[in-house]
């Protein structure tokens, strides 16, 4: 930790911040120290560290100090670090909060996470040496000849070759892992001809397959994930699975909405229903084929998507025309009103309340003005006045 | 195969033959989809067995494994009910992130306008993991960010200067306001007059394109800025500053 220097923290010209990361405790070798909770900047020149309580307390180290870096693991109740070992400091380092270590290297412990990208970062940053070739104002001791670095640090040698070890064995990990992939995947390459081939027959003997066999060939595609590359039948769409989350979600979302004025955004939806899920979730289009299921299979909900693509569950019994008259109602006596405060007003998202206006304005009772202040309504005065 | 069986006999025949899955090529097919797939599926679960974990904990793999799998035409995030999701828990993984994806974007976009950087994204999104929950890369959004967008809430992402805007709001975007946001990229401000001296625009559609960003709240207009007036995205602020405010500070900070 005597590499470190004290910094205001500001970037220097030429210098550019590449990443940070909160929660980040700095380690003396070993040893845990003061540095416990900060933000952790990488630049193209320099590593900062400042505390996330005292925001006086800034340290900085020149990359060029990095001889290199290693990650270790976290675990339950250890976080995951970043090992750096580093050059032995220079004569004309500027004043810092250590005057000497008995470590050369120092800990990054990632408490909020951010290490898998953090890593990555630093060791671009190292690699490219990005601050040979931005020279910035302040003088930072450049250290341009790692082997020298390396034949006065004693002791990385041997923790290079710990390394090297490790390495190999996480290579062989890997390449398993690659190899096992690789051919797994030449099996679900067949699949896919497979179902291709059966697409195929499909289309040429239209009208020849029964339901059932449809049904079934839509769940095969579906356990593998390949897209249907049939298109669409008169059977309807989706599977069993995907009618049977069709009638569940009927079943989940009849209060939800009633609380929400009979109409919801689909995110708020896939919000709302993977949350109370917690395991098993939907992916988005499990979702969406579901809710093209609604109408055919006669439930209380249905689906609707407006002309911007915005997609959302209604009650049957919700009528959005209907509402149109009472939006005309509030905006008339407002005067005009823009979507944001037609939401606030009436207790609804942003994004239904702006649909719904449009929908008015498609019906042609309301009239937009549109400037850079943004998008404002009133009532069309041309229909009912003349 | 015939088209249609005249007479009962034939009717029949062609119920047996279905029901056999012998002696129709179509039907030859299906058993043997049927066959493979349950191979398919021994496989997987031996896959998954020894592997499971190297997915869960490396991002580089998981990467590799969605590559090949979009090479082949496969898509493993398709459906929670796929075979993939259901052995390999990839699925679990990307749609939860996409629920927190959702919350960060909507919780900001007061702000920016529902155009937040890919690096905002990763910090809001980590912190609303808390600690126990494992770590995500830039990499894992997007795919999560893909896939969120059949939903039809407008999500999108938009290449700028070495990283990715994402957009969460169904504003339209074209080609004029992409490059006008990538121009702004490096500043986080553009000008009327940088507009045109970059991209070789008339001050009409230069100023349509700024107009455009600020009805949609994605632009703040500063009037005051010495010379002509800036266009400001507050999505690219963060990129600039190497200190952080915490909200109280920053309210202690207005006079």
């Amino acid at each position: 930790m005597d590499r470190f220097a004290w910094t205001s923290g500001l970037l220097e010209l030429g210098e550019t911040l590449v990443v940070q990361q909160r929660g980040v405790r700095l380690c003396d070798g070993e040893e845990k120290g003061k540095f416990d909770s900060g933000v952790l900047l990488l630049s193209t020149h320099r590593l900062i560290w400042r505390d996330q309580k005292n925001h006086e307390c800034c340290i900085a180290i020149p990359l060029s100090q990095i001889v290199f870096i290693e990650e270790q693991a976290g675990g339950i109740g250890k976080s995951a670090k970043i090992v750096v070992h580093l050059h032995p400091a220079s004569s004309n380092k500027e004043p810092g909060p250590f005057q000497s270590s008995k470590y050369s290297y120092i800990k990054l412990s990632f408490k909020e996470h951010g290490q898998i990208e953090f890593y990555r970062r630093l060791s671009e940053e190292i690699t490219q040496r990005r601050w040979e070739n931005m020279p910035t104002g302040q003088t930072i001791q450049v250290n341009k000849d790692p082997r020298a670095g390396r034949i006065r640090a004693v002791g990385i040698v041997g923790i290079e070759r710990k390394l090297e070890e490790k390495r190999k064995e996480t290579d062989k990990n890997i390449s398993e892992a690659f190899e096992d992939l690789s051919k797994l995947m030449e099996k679900a390459k067949e699949m896919v001809e497979l179902s291709k081939s059966i697409a195929n027959k499909i289309k040429e003997k239209q009208g020849d397959i029964t339901e059932d066999e449809t049904i079934r060939f839509k769940s095969y595609l579906l356990s593998m994930g390949i897209a249907n590359p049939v298109t669409r039948e008169t059977y309807g769409s989706g599977t069993h699975y995907h009618m049977q989350l069709a009638k569940q979600l009927a079943g989940i979302l009849q209060t939800p909405l009633e609380e929400r004025g009979g109409i919801m955004s689909l995110t708020e939806v896939y919000c709302l229903v993977n949350r109370a899920r917690g395991l098993e979730l939907l992916s988005p289009e499990d979702l969406v084929n579901a809710c093209k299921m609604l109408e055919s299979l006669k439930l209380p909900l249905r689906l609707r998507i407006f002309d911007s693509g915005v997609m959302v569950i209604e009650l049957q019994s919700h009528n959005e025309e209907e509402m149109v008259a009472s939006a005309l109602e509030t905006v008339s006596e407002k005067g005009s009103l823009t979507a944001d405060e037609f939401a606030k007003l009436v207790g609804m998202s942003v994004l239904l309340a702006k649909e719904r206006l449009l929908l008015a304005e498609k019906m042609g009772h309301l009239c937009r003005d549109d400037s850079v202040e943004g998008l404002r309504f009133y009532p069309n005065l041309f229909l009912t006045q003349s | 195969m015939h088209r249609r069986g005249v007479g009962a006999g034939a009717i029949a025949k062609k119920k047996l033959a279905e029901v056999r899955g012998a002696g129709t090529p179509l039907g030859e097919c299906f058993w043997s989809m049927s066959k493979q797939l349950d191979m398919f599926k021994t496989n997987l679960e031996e896959f998954a067995s020894k592997h499971k974990q190297e997915i869960r904990k490396n991002p580089e793999f998981r990467v590799q494994f969605q590559d090949m799998c979009a090479t082949i035409g496969v898509d493993p995030l398709a459906s929670g009910k796929g075979f993939w999701s259901e052995m390999l828990g990839v699925g679990d993984f990307y749609y939860e992130l996409g629920v927190q994806i959702i919350e960060v974007c909507l919780a900001l976009k007061h702000r920016n306008g529902g155009l937040i950087t890919l690096e905002e994204l990763h910090q809001q999104v980590l912190k609303g993991r808390g600690k126990f929950a494992q770590d995500v890369s830039q990499d894992d959004l997007l795919r999560a960010i893909k896939k969120l967008k059949v939903l039809g809430n407008g999500f999108g992402i938009i290449p700028v200067g070495g990283t990715y805007l994402i957009q969460s709001v169904p504003a339209e975007l074209n080609m004029d306001h992409t490059v006008v946001l990538q121009l702004a990229e490096t500043k986080g401000y553009v000008t009327v007059s940088e507009i045109r001296s970059s991209l070789k625009w008339e001050t009409e559609r230069a100023k349509q394109v700024l107009e455009h960003l600020l009805k949609e709240g994605m632009a703040w207009l500063d009037t005051q800025a010495a010379g002509e007036p800036q266009y400001w995205l507050p999505a690219l602020f963060t990129e600039l500053y190497s200190q952080e405010i915490t909200p109280e500070e920053a309210k202690e900070a207005i006079p």
